[in-house]
């Protein structure tokens, strides 16, 4: 990845619909370099998608989210990435992630109850034969989600004329 | 009961009473209160203190250090700031007595100016410049000469126009370079016949160099880093700019010893010593701070490059900015003065800016124009001015 690339990637990851001629603007590039970046990486799927963060709990707190811990037994020849498959193709599994530490793969998922989640991880998780163990948390409040802080922001302070 | 009938102003000092109300007040009170504009007019950064800052200083309250600090400042603040300007700007300055640390850069300026001006010298002042260096002149006895630079040489300070107003009196010359509010910068080059002259007729430089933090594409050349300058330069910055830490008041002064010495003389008695919860956070800031600071003008280089482009487009010229966050472009075109032009603006497009004329010779028919803001409104702001730009210069 050159330098390039990786200043318009935090372009975009500070506003996502930033233009391309804005970006250039600022990088002191050409409109069709970056254009011709942006296109690289979506088709290298380094940019994988342009999606909103979203503050749900504005929208309906009753949307519950769980993070579960999960241990499992590694498959011969293929680690963890056969089980990680079977789990992530599951539309309610938001994130999977594998840990180092005490378990092994780090899952959220969200239901509309707390109910739903639990049936989840006790008829679907714990019943794939290399899961040995579970543990499920839930999520009560989101404060900063992707370096973003949810409910604060800080306002600007400063007085408007200075010299 | 007061005598006869005097009026309380009668009771203020003649010198005091003598010093121009600032231009950048009055606009100050027109803008004062408005929720509703947007204003390039702020000579701040727009980030926060980075948070590790705020943190180390709410941590150092929590640990009791409440307590008045040397004079000088704190030994380990002072040797921090040495090794800075040593990695930073090629300076050496001995942390024991040539580093003072001040009420941000401005107490070091009065101080400087305090210390070396008597009643009769003349102060030498590059312009359009920041708004202290004339008053704090007068209040001090000393007379200020302006000396005027130009749009054409990127408003750099020539040779040809400082020669021209060194007399027997010239004592001191102020640079503040990278320039608020040109924006303009001096280059290696750029210095060596200034520093000639200021050996020929043996000036005492004040060097504000608050923005040297703040350049782009070249990194700034300190006027004591110059051969031979060391001695006659009082160098004064802070922490303001750099690290988003205004009102921290945090600043400091490095020079010659027996200037410092001086200076010292002077603080000890009217300061007593700067505030310490901003000395242990400008520990921090100098230890750990270097990679925000350089996140930060990363942006203030994109944003800078938003509104210069923006400002020509719409068909102002515009000197390139190569320092601090102002842009200061030329409104002659509009056939407006810098301040019906400002007023206008805010009248009609809801934009503050700040009228050239404030910042002394050669400002008028150029506005101050901050990029310190986010680029949405920046964006927004730009889009304004230009309809702005475009209805005046259609009246010609």
């Amino acid at each position: 990845m050159n330098d390039f690339k990786f200043k318009v990637l935090e372009l975009l990851q500070e506003d996502a619909r930033r233009e391309a001629a804005v970006i250039a603007t600022l990088l002191g590039a050409e409109e069709d370099e970056v254009t011709k970046a942006i296109e690289e990486m979506e088709k290298d799927n380094v940019i994988v998608k342009y999606a909103p963060v979203i503050n749900w709990s504005k929208v309906h707190d009753d949307k519950v989210t769980g993070i579960i811990e999960v241990q499992i037994t590694p498959e011969r020849g293929r680690g963890f990435d056969t089980i990680a498959e079977r789990i992530y193709r599951y539309p309610e599994v938001k994130t999977v992630y594998l840990m180092s530490g005490a378990y092994d793969l780090q899952i959220e998922i969200e239901g509309k109850t707390l109910k739903e989640v639990a049936f989840f991880v006790s008829n679907k998780l714990s019943t794939i034969d290399s899961v040995l163990s579970t543990k499920t948390h839930f999520i009560l409040k989101k404060y900063k989600q992707d370096g973003i802080i949810l409910e604060d922001h800080e306002d600007d302070h400063r007085m408007l004329i200075s010299p | 009961m007061l005598k006869t009938n005097k009026s309380m102003t009668d009771y203020i000092s003649p010198v005091v009473k003598g010093i121009p109300p600032s231009g950048i007040r009055k606009f100050f009170d027109l803008v004062s209160g408005r929720k509703d504009i947007i204003s390039l007019g702020v000579g701040e950064p727009d980030f926060v203190t980075p948070w590790h800052v705020r943190e180390a200083c709410v941590y150092s309250l929590e640990k009791g250090k409440t307590t008045y600090t040397q004079n000088a400042g704190l030994p380990e603040l002072r040797e921090a700031i040495s090794a800075y300007l040593y990695k930073q700007f090629a300076l050496n300055y001995e942390p024991s007595n040539e580093v003072l640390i001040t009420v941000g850069g401005s107490e070091a300026i009065d101080l400087a100016l305090r210390a070396l001006v008597q009643p009769g010298d003349e102060i030498l002042i590059p312009e359009p410049c920041y708004v202290s260096y004339s008053p704090i002149t007068s209040i001090v006895g000393g007379k200020a000469v302006g000396i005027e630079t130009y749009a054409k040489d990127s408003f750099k300070l020539t040779a040809e126009s400082l020669a021209e107003q060194i007399t027997a009196q010239s004592k001191v010359l102020i640079l503040c370079y990278p320039s608020n509010p040109t924006g303009g910068i001096m280059t290696y080059e750029d210095w060596i016949p200034i520093v000639n002259l200021v050996e020929e007729h043996d000036l005492i430089v004040i060097s504000d160099e608050i923005y040297a933090e703040l350049t782009y594409d070249q990194k700034h050349i300190s006027f004591a880093s110059m051969p031979g300058m060391k001695d006659r330069t009082i160098v004064v910055s802070g922490f303001s700019k750099a690290f988003a830490m205004t009102g921290w008041r945090l600043g400091y002064a490095c020079g010659h010893q027996d200037l410092i010495a001086a200076m010292l003389k002077i603080h000890q008695y009217t300061i007593m010593c700067a505030p310490v919860m901003a000395q242990q956070a400008g520990i921090e800031a100098l230890t750990n701070g270097l990679e925000e600071k350089d996140r930060m003008v990363e942006s203030y280089n994109q944003r800078r490059r938003l509104v210069v482009r923006g400002f020509r487009e719409m068909g102002l010229d515009c000197h390139e900015p190569k320092g601090a966050f102002y842009a200061f472009p030329s409104i002659q075109s509009t056939g407006l003065t810098s301040e019906q032009f400002t007023e206008k603006l805010l009248e009609e497009f809801k934009v503050a800016a700040v009228p050239g004329n404030a910042f002394g010779l050669g400002g008028e028919g150029f506005i101050r124009c901050s990029y310190a803001n986010s680029v949405s409104e920046l964006n927004e702001a730009l889009e304004r001015i230009g309809k702005f730009v475009n209805k005046y210069q259609k009246l010609d």
